[in-house]
């Protein structure tokens, strides 16, 4: 990058401008810190050393992986048939997603009753989340980039109840595919107005609401030509730890679902189809956003609830 | 009431870590206060390798055993101890958190004397659903064996759980996702399968 004689940077490589744009993007965010950049640092580094790794998948053809994918898909197919239960989350053993080899515990989860502090959730309130964060497209000086998007739901819990008064966290690449992170190295440009990280607190009746910018699909390196749907990631938090969740939400008719290892690691078709939006016009807003709703499901609580945690009282003690 | 069915998970990814980490969401308390102590540990695939991109939450109760429900994990204030943390892992596979050691909690099938534990979620690419697990103090042999977790489990499979006491009173506690010394992961629905995923 050079100075010219106004002082106005101008970069003179694609990647040179990317690097300034990413730069410029993270430093404009009110929510980093040097502290976790130096972690983002550390972890391109590591990348660099795993990468004889992803080259050895990268040889991988679509069609190696989508027959793994179907193969798998057509067992679990006879074992409903012979009336087993349907599976209602992903397989932590998916093999077709490779980085999942050596990443799944091959000992059966231990059933255990959840404990006094399982039973309750951490609580977060207005002091930690301002309204503002909601709107991932005033983040910066200008408009991002894309197609504007309004994306609201409720989060329940297993009986119906509202999670109220809780945190969802989402984060997601811009509209051209590309995540601010310096490990994403798809060469598609960065959005110098686009962070693409929001939080909210729910509402009492536990609605949440983000305005952002539909993410585009983007490229890795699970196998070559390797795809992932758009989505937006999601983290969410219940009214007991036991229900914390971390998962994505994808959106209505993409073509990427059969071949994504991923979306295909929750093996039956209802469960997969929970992860994706509704196109919702009543939402979409005139001249200004189309509208996706999507209501997230927790786990049934096993605590014994009281009215006012029940009205949503617990977890915001602003006054 | 009719029971709803779950929204599965999915994989944290690779990119969270312009999203998850916040200023201070590894301090429960700020390093060097009184009382405050070390948890650290590291986190291995199945392979024995190091992994730099998981991410790990700790939710546990005070040191009297309280469990507190006060706001401000995100923006911390530097006296309020909300008893949640979160630590993503450096290059190195290397959790780090300030907290304090957990007290017995009363509320526990065993009351008082029980053994305090700090509950565990983790979240790591490559891992399609986050997993959930405890770190066990390593004092007080009578409560450990009382324990209704630890005493379900055979004996080389409670050392998973239970952390090391370090010699400046930290606590040192390693996840194996995979492997030989896997670490146990629970299951508070009673519905998994063998291939990790719930009916």
């Amino acid at each position: 990058m050079t100075i010219d004689a106004h002082g106005t940077h101008r970069a003179h490589s694609a990647a040179e401008q990317n690097a300034a744009v990413q730069d410029s993007a993270v430093q404009d965010d009110a929510w980093q810190d040097a502290a976790w950049q130096d972690e983002n640092d550390e972890l391109v580094a590591h990348a660099e050393a795993h990468a004889a790794h992803v080259l050895d998948a990268a040889a991988e053809s679509q069609a190696d992986i989508s027959a793994e994918i179907a193969a798998l898909g057509e067992a679990y197919h006879r074992e409903l048939k012979d009336g087993a239960a349907p599976e209602t989350q992903p397989r932590l053993d998916f093999a077709p997603y490779r980085s999942s080899l050596l990443r799944h515990p091959t000992k059966s989860l231990h059933h255990a009753d959840p404990e006094t502090i399982e039973l309750y959730s951490p609580a977060f309130g207005h002091q930690d989340v301002h309204a503002l964060e909601s709107d991932l497209t005033i983040q910066h000086n200008g408009e991002p980039l894309g197609e504007r998007i309004i994306v609201a739901g409720k989060v329940l819990d297993g009986d119906g109840r509202p999670v109220a008064g809780q945190l969802v966290e989402i984060w997601q690449a811009n509209a051209a595919g590309r995540y601010v992170h310096k490990r994403d190295q798809h060469p598609a440009p960065l959005d110098p107005n686009f962070t693409g990280v929001g939080r909210c607190i729910t509402g009492p009746d536990g609605s949440y609401r983000f305005t952002t910018i539909k993410p585009g699909a983007y490229p890795w390196k699970n196998h070559l030509n390797a795809w992932r749907p758009a989505h937006i990631h999601f983290s969410l938090f219940g009214q007991e730890f036991t229900q914390r969740i971390v998962t994505q939400m994808y959106f209505p008719g993409d073509q990427l679902f059969p071949l994504d290892p991923i979306y295909q690691s929750i093996v039956d078709q209802d469960a997969r189809d929970r992860l994706v939006a509704n196109y919702d016009h009543e939402l979409t807003q005139p001249e200004w956003a189309l509208g996706y709703t999507w209501d997230i499901i927790l786990t049934g609580s096993k605590r014994t609830w009281t009215e006012n945690e029940a009205f949503g009282d617990a977890g915001d003690d602003e006054e | 009431m009719s029971k709803l069915t779950p929204t599965p998970g999915q994989t944290v990814g690779p990119f969270y870590g312009y999203a998850l980490p916040f200023t201070k969401d590894n301090e429960l308390l700020a390093p060097g206060s009184p009382g405050s102590i070390r948890l650290q540990g590291t986190v291995y695939d199945g392979a024995g390798h190091t992994i730099p991109d998981a991410i790990l939450e700790i939710w546990q109760p005070d040191a009297e055993g309280n469990v507190v429900q006060h706001t401000g994990s995100l923006v911390r204030d530097g006296y309020t101890f909300t008893g949640w943390g979160r630590s993503a892992v450096g290059n190195t596979g290397i959790f780090t958190f300030t907290t304090v050691n957990p007290g017995p909690t009363s509320e526990g099938p065993t009351g008082k004397g029980s053994a305090p534990f700090i509950s565990v979620a983790v979240f790591a690419r490559g891992l399609m659903n986050r997993l959930f697990t405890r770190i066990y103090l390593p004092e007080n042999e009578e409560a450990l064996a009382n324990d209704p977790l630890l005493s379900s489990l055979p004996e080389e499979r409670r050392k998973t759980v239970i952390a090391r006491r370090d010699p400046d009173g930290g606590l040192t506690w390693d996840l194996r996702l995979q492997g030989p010394d896997e670490t146990v992961f629970l299951d508070f629905q009673g519905s998994s399968t063998e291939t990790g995923a719930y009916r």
